[in-house]
């Protein structure tokens, strides 16, 4: 039970964290926050790790955790990618001034 | 704790804190880029963490790596193409993709665990009643995320189009006889009997596709964010499923960071949550309505040449660029034209609406790939007291976001909304390549005053036309 009670904790501060961290944000980031947020989402990729490392030979749970694997890295890859170029645009228009 | 715990212990905790510190900065320019980076660097070192605590575990063998290792080289592969080769106008799909991906990968990690469970016998879904609550949200979540985004991803691709019985009230119908099909079968999950998975994960899925089939192009991005959202609720519950704190950290803060974006984002767009989700296509219900409100009276239609006269003796321009110029994919001329006009002395800035663009904030990325810079980007409430002293306004593509109504007319759907007060300069030029109405689906009064010229065209023809003429009149970039 130690898991569970110390889980909801970390399921709440997380929460109040994430609703504190996000305050104003300027419309102009909008887009690259939502597809940064996107990538991060991407997160359970970890768990797509840990079912592939405890499938042992299990042949379903190995597929399956890999593909999971393949669509979680498809998402945190090309997610944090996509928002670093689209941020590179606003940071190299600030260098030339 | 033995010294392997307190190194994977470690490690998560300085990933969660760099986590923290990346969406933190991702909301600021100045520190956008390097937040981005550390929330790269907090994944990376998560997944080491992961490394680290099964190898000194020694619990990891050649399979699963060999496993591991084809996972990640097809989705890291397919995923940075994608990400190098999309262009700036279509991003909003390439988020919706991404993001339902995301939500794929927490269903089928849920769905693997439920289906051959660790332990317990594959008759049962888990033995504790939270393992079954984690196992089901993942699932539900996971399952409306993916098809959700798909389909959102497929609307603004123009691959899908709304069926016209789905804007009736039959979707309601529809979709509650959905929500209900999937409460039963969590309603049997729950009690222990893992014989309805199949039957939630078709009805979230298919659920997915009900609520976000009839949503109308305007309100996508407000139903991405939330997608977006619950992609980290399925994460998080994912992360009760296999047991890592590390997940359900992560997964809570971008359930709660998007639901403030998607939040921020409706009031911008001056909609509420309720009625973009259940609302439909506003324009539906609106112009069957008063049909008389539709027509123009006074409109006056110019010439490309006329316009660029016009612009010649400008003292100051203001450029409002909206979805016609994404669409067009005309901000690199629009570049030319105005690069043009300063040359010759003209002052140029842009008036960015929050919701210009396909979704909020796009049109600053668009134009920042153009090259415009940054400086010349004004948002609304800086440029609104400056349209009286504003010789010539040049409207490309924007229309509900230049709307008077939004000021002047109580009974508009529009009223309230904040929007660019173009109809205070001098003269405005609508470029637009018909009459036809906005997102909104309602008549811009706009069109009809007396100072409004419409130029009518493609947002990237005229603008090569008025490029060409201006050249002829002797104003040219390269002066």
């Amino acid at each position: 039970m130690s898991f569970l009670s110390e889980a909801f904790w970390v399921l709440l501060l997380g929460s109040l964290l994430g609703l504190e961290l996000i305050g104003k944000v300027p419309p102009t980031l909008h887009t690259p926050l939502m597809s940064g947020a996107n990538a991060i989402s991407g997160i359970t990729m970890l768990a797509a790790l840990t079912l592939i490392i405890k499938a042992g030979s299990n042949i379903p749970l190995l597929v399956m955790g890999s593909i999971s694997l393949a669509f979680a890295l498809f998402n945190v890859v090309g997610g944090f990618l996509v928002t670093d170029r689209m941020l590179a645009m606003f940071s190299r228009k600030k260098s030339h001034k | 704790m033995n010294l392997s715990e307190i190194l994977k212990f470690a490690i998560d905790l300085l990933a969660v804190l760099l986590l923290a510190l990346g969406i933190k900065g991702l909301s600021k320019v100045r520190s956008a880029r390097e937040a981005n980076r550390l929330a790269a660097i907090a994944m990376t070192l998560a997944v080491i963490g992961v490394f680290v605590d099964s190898f000194l575990n020694s619990s990891i063998s050649v399979i699963s790596l060999i496993w591991i290792g084809f996972g990640s080289v097809v989705g890291a592969f397919l995923g940075m193409l994608v990400a190098k080769r999309v262009s700036m106008t279509a991003m909003p799909e390439t988020v919706a993709l991404f993001n339902g991906c995301g939500g794929m990968s927490s269903l089928l990690v849920a769905l693997a665990v439920a289906i051959s469970p660790f332990s317990s016998s594959p008759e049962e879904l888990g033995t504790l009643l939270v393992e079954r609550i984690s196992i089901v949200i993942s699932i539900f979540v996971g399952s409306i995320t993916f098809t959700g985004s798909i389909v959102a991803m497929a609307k603004l691709q123009g691959w899908l189009s709304t069926p016209a019985w789905m804007l009736s009230k039959v979707r309601h119908v529809i979709n509650i006889g959905l929500a209900v099909l999937s409460l039963v079968a969590i309603g049997s999950l729950l009690s222990g009997s893992g014989s309805g998975i199949w039957l939630l994960v078709i009805g979230s899925a298919v659920l997915g596709i009900g609520v976000t089939l009839p949503i109308g192009g305007a309100d996508m991005p407000v139903v991405i964010s939330l997608l977006n959202s619950y992609s980290g609720v399925a994460a998080a519950s994912a992360g009760f499923v296999v047991g890592s704190q590390l997940l359900i950290v992560a997964g809570a803060m971008v359930g709660a960071a998007g639901l403030i974006l998607t939040q921020v984002m409706c009031n911008g767009m001056n909609r509420s949550l309720i009625s973009v989700l259940f609302g439909g296509a506003l324009g539906s219900t609106i112009s069957s309505g008063d049909s008389d409100s539709g027509e123009y009276k006074n409109i006056t239609s110019c010439s490309v040449e006329e316009c660029a006269l016009t612009l010649e003796a400008a003292e100051r321009v203001v450029i409002v660029p909206g979805y016609g110029l994404a669409v067009a994919q005309a901000q690199h001329t629009l570049r030319e034209v105005t690069r043009a006009l300063e040359g010759s002395g003209i002052e140029v800035v842009y008036a960015i609406h929050p919701v210009a663009g396909r979704m909020p904030g796009h049109m600053n990325v668009l134009l920042a790939e153009a090259d415009v810079p940054y400086e010349q980007l004004k948002e609304m409430d800086v440029v609104n007291p400056d349209f009286p002293a504003t010789d010539v306004v040049l409207v490309l593509g924007a229309n509900d976001v230049v709307n008077p109504q939004a000021k002047n007319d109580p009974t508009s759907p529009l009223y309230g909304m904040p929007v660019l007060d173009v109809q205070e300069a001098r003269t405005v030029f609508v470029v637009k390549r018909g009459m036809s109405a906005g997102y909104s689906g309602i008549k811009n009064d706009l069109f009809d005053l007396s100072n409004t010229s419409m130029v009518f065209g493609d947002a990237k023809k005229v603008l090569g036309e008025l490029l060409l003429e201006l050249k002829e009149l002797g104003i040219s970039g390269k002066a």
